[in-house]
């Protein structure tokens, strides 16, 4: 149990403008479960992308069963038995289950003549392993449970030794997610050897064996997972004592201020995405949409956002028909959005901070007259946001783009916040983002509610939905399948909504 | 009209329907290896012509044109070699890169076809060519017998170069880790596949197809070159990959159709007592295409990372 199969030695790696990794040293032992725990950008991935080939260390050693190991890409870790499953899958979405297992595996010239072979081979892993899979599907047919299933079994074919997964509850409902840690831990059992990259902690708790936390590129420590608690890592991780603090829920609830009847929207693809959904939102309340990420959420916040086209159904915002008119409109009309991809729709990268305040009212008094910017105003209305909402810069003539995300999350916020909206929609409004600034934006959230603001909240972070909303909505392919106040100990029940059970199914169990 | 009459017209139809097809068939297979592997060539029409104007010219002075053909492959790979460089090394955008390739592919070749050929008109049509090998009995078959067995070699070819093509593209490793590149290359870049050299290789086997198709026009179709004598064909082949769906196949075929167009509006330029003009229908298959472009343009089944260089983070 104690024989080191990895061993790291002064790993170095930069990037043009940051360094990932400012000489780690690590040993993981043969069969155990060990965590990698740290925030966003303390260099996790970039770490065990050195291990799996895929970056090469600046300096540093690499030593593998007691050998020192070179590795020039994939191939060679594939080779030598080390396994990675990453954040986002590496599956061709066209080609069928067993045609990625196979991708990489034989010289150009090779004729694949018995896939069926192949296929039944992965049908007895499968088996074998509990992951049921069908090797003939094509990959974009399956939910991202089952495509995280084909990873790992991808790695389980090429008989890895060493399995690195890299944030692989992310996109899981908890009970998806409580299998796989026992899959894991019945692997390791044995003799798989499993790195396991996240910053939830209380999934190191569950699964691990020992735990080694970064932060800014540097390990902090490695301690046996039975000598720590979730506080003790919490401080390890940000460097400082946190209180992970609920704000409090004490809205009072007004008026109905956002009311969906019946909405149907279809996606890019022109395929039904949202079905139907009939909700509200009053003013003082926050109403968490939960779900497992693709099941319409994203399409439904385009919709409301006036960013895409409804197929079906009324909006209606301060009772007003809102359904297919201009994000502008909106926006007078007292509408916010945080949209959930920010590099694409919160803010424009290459602007200055003070261009991205202004992206709303660039053509307003008292931004602009008689069409000319007014400099002066813009950069002070900057300075002023930037004070206000914490935003960490050297001046508001820098490029947006070379901010840290959490940083540039703040100013979205600030943008839209400072508006006074009536409506706040919010996508996974922390994704990505450092801890200071998460507990920023969710205390600016919570403002914006007992301000008396309706407040939209999606997000595939249940902790996250807990801590902020009143009531959430758990949506399952494009629908609805359940409403229930944002308690912790209904968890259980969530989980299997998010699943697609409905909730009518539970009172017939009942 | 007397049947008879329009059953002949028909069969002359059908007979240059795969002649004139071939074209199409031997650019638009080569353009699906390039855009399954994602690297998207509007520079064909430049390739064809650099093809055509290579295999005639060898042709002329060593009167063979299995060398003239050998030749225009070899142009064709340089012209793959140079694309593949600019466009997947240094990631310069497929589209200008194309567009450039059509420029120069007509500038050059016209230049150099009055420098070299300019008052040796009259031998330069006397060169030999792939001639039509008639298959003793069957091409007197009634209708269909010259329009199938009264060909030339390179017509002869297309559908086993079109089904070893389908082979290599859904058969071997190689063709799979094609099919992942242009979907998404980063799923082949962690197999530990390399997907630059996977990019060069369907680029350079789409350049040598292409000069191929370019090629058919000098030494087997007529045996002459005029400047321009591709008149567009290696924009309809893009069209062809389109409505072909990216398979081999389907490009066979859809060539087809669009040899059939070709065939249609040739035929009823010489029927008298029509009175369309002659210029509508040379327009026809053109039209066909822009049609279809307009129609179809953004397919949901497209490799999603088509014309997107690959960046390895």
């Amino acid at each position: 149990m104690s024989e080191t199969i990895l061993k790291l030695d002064k790993i170095v790696k930069t990037f043009p403008g940051t360094v990932a990794n400012r000489g780690i040293s690590l040993e993981i032992r043969k069969g155990e479960i060990h965590c990698l725990l740290g925030e966003n950008g303390a260099g996790k991935t970039v770490l065990m992308s050195i291990v799996y080939g895929l970056h090469q260390a600046d300096s540093g050693h690499i030593f593998y069963q007691g050998e020192p190991i070179d590795l020039r890409s994939p191939k060679d870790a594939i080779k030598r038995g080390i396994g990675m499953v990453h954040q986002h899958f590496m599956l061709v979405p066209n080609l069928t289950v067993a045609e990625n297992i196979i991708l990489g595996q034989y010289p150009p010239w090779k004729v694949l003549r018995r896939m069926d072979q192949v296929e039944r081979r992965i049908e007895k892993l499968s088996q074998k392993f509990g992951l049921k899979i069908d090797p003939k599907a094509p990959v974009h047919r399956l939910s991202v449970g089952e495509q995280q299933r084909v990873e790992i079994l991808k790695a389980l074919y090429h008989g890895v030794d060493l399995l690195i997964l890299d944030e692989p509850t992310a996109v899981l409902t908890p009970q998806e997610s409580s299998g796989l840690l026992r899959f894991l831990k019945e692997m390791a059992g044995h003799g798989l050897t499993v790195i396991f990259i996240t910053h939830k902690l209380d999934e190191v708790m569950q699964v691990s064996d020992r735990v080694t936390v970064l932060r800014d590129g540097r390990k902090v420590e490695t301690v046996d997972t039975s000598e720590a608690n979730p506080r003790i890592l919490a401080k390890l991780m940000v460097g400082r004592e946190v209180f992970l603090e609920q704000p409090s829920k004490k809205g009072t609830q007004g008026e109905e201020v956002l009311s969906v009847r019946d909405l149907s929207v279809d996606d890019e693809r022109r395929l039904p995405a949202v079905k139907g959904v009939t909700f509200s939102v009053r003013s003082g309340e926050i109403v968490g949409i939960a779900g497992v990420s693709g099941n319409g959420q994203s399409e439904l916040a385009l919709a409301l956002a006036g960013l895409s086209p409804t197929a079906e159904g009324e909006i209606e915002f301060c009772g007003e028909v809102a359904h297919n008119i201009s994000p502008r409109k909106l926006s007078r009309l007292g509408f916010a959005h945080v949209p959930e991809d920010r590099h694409k729709m919160g803010i424009v990268l290459p602007f200055t901070v003070a261009e991205n305040c202004i992206l709303h009212d660039f053509d307003n008094h008292p931004y602009a007259r008689n069409g000319f910017l007014q400099s002066k105003t813009i950069t002070a209305h900057a300075n002023d946001l930037a004070q206000r909402y914490d935003v960490r810069l050297s001046g508001v003539e820098q490029r947006i783009g070379e901010l840290s995300g959490g940083n540039q999350q703040k100013i979205v916020m600030a943008r839209e916040l400072h508006r006074r909206p009536r409506l706040l929609l919010v996508n996974e409004p922390t994704r990505g983002i450092d801890i200071g600034a998460t507990e920023f934006v969710r205390r600016q959230i919570a403002a914006q509610r007992d301000a008396g603001a309706a407040v939209l909240l999606i997000s595939s972070d249940l902790e996250e939905l807990f801590a902020l909303s009143d009531r959430l909505l758990i949506f399952f392919e494009g629908r609805i399948v359940g409403e229930t106040p944002a308690r912790k100990e209904l968890i259980e029940e969530i989980g299997l909504m998010m699943a697609g059970k409905s909730m009518e199914s539970f009172s017939a169990e009942k | 009209m007397d049947p008879l009459v329009i059953v002949s017209f028909l069969a002359a139809v059908l007979a240059a329907t795969w002649r004139l097809a071939t074209p199409f068939i031997y650019t638009s297979l080569g353009e699906v290896f390039s855009e399954r592997a994602g690297v998207l060539n509007i520079g064909l029409e430049g390739v064809m012509l650099i093809g055509a104007f290579t295999a005639f010219s060898i042709t002329f002075f060593t009167g063979s044109p299995v060398w003239g053909l050998a030749a225009a492959m070899a142009g064709g790979l340089t012209c793959g070699l140079l694309f593949a460089f600019l466009t997947v090394s240094l990631k310069a955008n497929q589209i200008v890169v194309g567009a450039a390739f059509n420029l120069v592919g007509l500038g050059l070749t016209s230049f150099l076809y009055r420098s070299i050929f300019s008052g040796r008109m009259e031998t330069a049509r006397e060169y030999a060519s792939f001639s039509p090998l008639e298959i003793p009995l069957l091409s007197r078959l009634p209708f269909f017998g010259e329009a199938l067995f009264q060909q030339n070699l390179m017509v002869y070819a297309t559908p086993f170069v079109v089904l070893a093509g389908a082979f290599v593209l859904y058969r071997t490793a190689f063709g799979l880790s094609v099919r992942s590149t242009g979907e998404h290359p980063r799923t082949v870049d962690a197999a530990g596949l390399p997907v630059g050299l996977i990019r060069y290789a369907s680029v350079l086997i789409g350049c040598a197809l292409a000069a191929v198709g370019g090629a058919y026009l000098t030494v087997a179709h007529t045996n002459q070159f005029n400047e321009g004598i591709t008149s567009g064909r290696g924009f309809i082949a893009l069209a062809v990959v389109v409505i072909g769906r990216w398979s081999p196949w389907g490009a066979f075929f859809i060539s087809l159709l669009f040899g059939f167009f070709y065939a249609l509006q040739l035929r009823l330029q010489a029927v008298s007592g029509i009175t369309i003009p002659y210029q509508f229908l040379q327009a026809l298959p053109y039209l066909l295409t822009l049609v279809v472009f307009v129609t179809l343009r953004k397919r949901a089944d497209a490799p999603s990372a088509l014309g997107v260089p690959y960046k390895s983070s």
